[in-house]
């Protein structure tokens, strides 16, 4: 489990998270929501170790992360960044491999190809391993980072160790679509075990894919819990001070806002 | 889960591993040849059998007698200690400018560019006039010391400056590090105009050594008291080669990656700055190495740190013992600053650059 505890931080004089306890668990999506300015990705740079908190604690698996080295850190955790300005001519596969670093001298070359094609392969992007990065679209670009990442996690043989996915604002710059393939990649990620965290902006896309809701507020956890549970029309009027109404998903039945 | 590489695919890679091989091969083989080169033109020439007619016997290994004492005491004297040079000099520049380059995310990091041999110079002037015309007590000795040890201070202080500057949350801005860079130049010129004003006419000789660059005058001595401060980094940065592709990301990325960010950037800082001040300790400003390099090693190998790093050092040697021939040769019986030669070629270059990127969208 990656579990954060009373987190606090301020930056600049300003209080930005005032007490914050969040948990990731195998197998599910955590998904964190909030208005602009709440505090979600300083939260999740405190539980990457990006970031250090002024006051609590954040472990993986009840060891504080500055106990772990950097390396065994990397192998049970990646982090999908916002966007990644590389402007230097890597080719995709070559970004891919930079995730097996963790593994160098403890997995071959050739085994590390393997699983960086497959990975690849895993995000529909078998056919970008040949261009260069700096000249793929936004969306090509994260879903190389995509596999990146799930590269860098990759379950080994007869290995069994947790392994945990954050994601910040993975859905920004893409298109409807692609928010939609990327979050059920990580759907398919969580369901073969992996922990994900995910810092969303749209409420709805959290109904959609997520497992449960973390509502941040002013460095606060309003309410967290069931999508059900969160996603109501008082708390989303209290959060984003916006009048919504909630209906229903025509066909996964999970709760939609809709402005009024 | 169970995968096979299909090797088409992964193709590309083989064909640049096995280009960068032949890379390197080629480049130990023209740096050879530069080498020869350098060493055989000039007033008294030395063909490569003489040259190795010399070594040979000197060594005590053989006695070929192809060569007269003239020719010996040229290349042993002269010409040998400054090719030595020159490949030291070549080198560690080159290096320097590719792990700055990586380190800053930016292809226009170049050390004479964001100030770092000028900050060295400046230091290295310092102790140059001070330690003439203020006649501080120092010996001869404690001077040959004094002045590396000074110019390697004077490059990493500039460094962390210009980082420190150019660096906001984890990333660094272009404009920032080049303006940086233009503003530290002017203060080290100004600074160096002050010391120029104050010093008496050796002292002014040697200034003007620094300030232009040259690899002539160069001793034995000096070239083994210093070879170490150059030799290092030149063979401890590529060991670095993973975590700078890492950092190419971005800080966090590699720090998420598994790099100790925070470490693999001081050595890099360290060592590009002990690189960059030994050599402008003992040869002055030479611009443009460090820029020019690694990016004729990019366009034909990639960006990759692994093939990056060991290419740039061969040419960079290549490069600067060929530089040093044309400098000595081109306008005898006098001899051309090298560092006027590589500007002469690196500034037009530079430019390219600029409207290069600018063309693709970059800035």
């Amino acid at each position: 489990m990656l579990q954060g505890t009373d987190l606090r931080i301020a930056r600049q004089g300003r209080q930005i998270l005032q007490g914050v306890s969040l948990e990731s668990e195998p197998g599910r999506i955590t998904a964190l929501i909030g208005p602009n300015g709440a505090g979600k990705s300083t939260l999740l740079h405190l539980l990457s170790g990006a970031l250090s908190p002024d006051r609590g604690v954040v472990a993986l698996e009840g060891r504080s992360l500055s106990d772990w080295s950097h390396g065994d850190l990397a192998r049970r955790r990646a982090v999908l960044p916002q966007s990644s300005e590389l402007s230097f001519p890597f080719r995709a596969l070559e970004v891919v491999l930079m995730g097996r670093s963790a593994h160098s001298g403890r997995s071959s070359r050739e085994h590390d190809l393997d699983v960086a094609l497959a990975a690849l392969a895993e995000v529909d992007a078998a056919h970008l391993a040949e261009r260069v990065y700096p000249t793929l679209s936004g969306g090509e670009r994260q879903r190389v980072h995509l596999a990146r990442v799930m590269a860098q996690i990759w379950p080994e043989p007869g290995e069994e160790r947790a392994r945990y996915l954050l994601l910040d604002e993975p859905t920004n710059n893409l298109d409807l679509a692609h928010q939609h393939r990327l979050l059920a990649f990580a759907r398919r990620l969580a369901q073969q075990g992996v922990g994900v965290l995910a810092v969303l902006h749209d409420p709805n896309l959290a109904a959609l894919y997520g497992d449960r809701i973390v509502l941040l507020v002013d460095g606060r956890v309003q309410i967290e819990g069931a999508v059900e549970t969160v996603l109501t029309e008082s708390e989303v009027e209290k959060a984003f001070d916006l009048r919504v109404a909630i209906q229903r998903h025509p066909s996964r039945n999970c709760p939609q806002l809709v402005p009024i | 889960m169970a995968v096979a590489a299909t090797s088409e695919t992964a193709g590309f890679l083989h064909s640049r591993a096995t280009r960068a091989r032949l890379a390197l091969l080629l480049l130990a083989g023209g740096l050879t040849a530069a080498f020869l080169l350098s060493v055989g033109i000039g007033a008294v020439a030395i063909s490569p059998l003489q040259v190795l007619s010399i070594v040979l016997e000197r060594t005590g290994i053989a006695s070929m007698s192809a060569h007269d004492p003239m020719q010996e005491a040229v290349l042993v004297s002269i010409r040998l200690p400054r090719a030595c040079l020159a490949i030291l000099v070549g080198a560690a520049l080159a290096v320097a400018g590719a792990a700055l380059q990586g380190l800053f995310r930016n292809p226009l990091a170049d050390p004479g560019l964001i100030g770092v041999s000028t900050g060295a110079a400046l230091a290295a002037a310092l102790v140059i006039v001070l330690g003439g015309s203020l006649s501080l007590g120092l010996s001869t000795g404690l001077r040959a010391l004094l002045l590396p040890l000074a110019a390697f201070l004077g490059g990493l202080v500039t460094t962390l400056l210009v980082y420190r500057i150019a660096s906001r949350d984890g990333r660094t801005e272009v404009a920032t590090m080049l303006l940086a860079g233009i503003a530290l130049n002017a203060m080290a010129g100004a600074a160096i105009g002050v010391l120029i004003f104050v010093s008496d006419d050796q002292a002014l000789r040697d200034l003007n050594f620094w300030l232009l660059g040259s690899l002539g005058g160069v001793t034995w001595n000096s070239l083994l008291m210093a070879a170490p401060l150059m030799l290092v980094p030149m063979l401890a940065i590529p060991l670095l080669a993973r975590p700078l592709n890492g950092l190419l990301l971005g800080e966090v990325e590699a720090l998420h990656l598994g790099f100790n960010i925070e470490r693999v950037k001081r050595f890099v800082v360290l060592l590009a700055a002990l690189a960059v001040g030994a050599s402008v300790a003992l040869t002055g400003v030479i611009g443009f190495v460090g820029l020019v390099v690694p990016h004729l090693v990019r366009l034909t190998l990639g960006p990759d740190h692994r093939q990056l790093l060991p290419a740039s050092l061969l040419l960079g040697a290549a490069l600067l013992l060929l530089a040093d021939l044309l400098a000595r040769t081109l306008v005898l019986p006098a001899e051309l600053p090298i560092g006027i030669l590589t500007s002469c070629v690196g500034g037009p270059f530079f430019l390219w650059l600029l409207l290069r990127r600018r063309g693709l969208g970059l800035w």
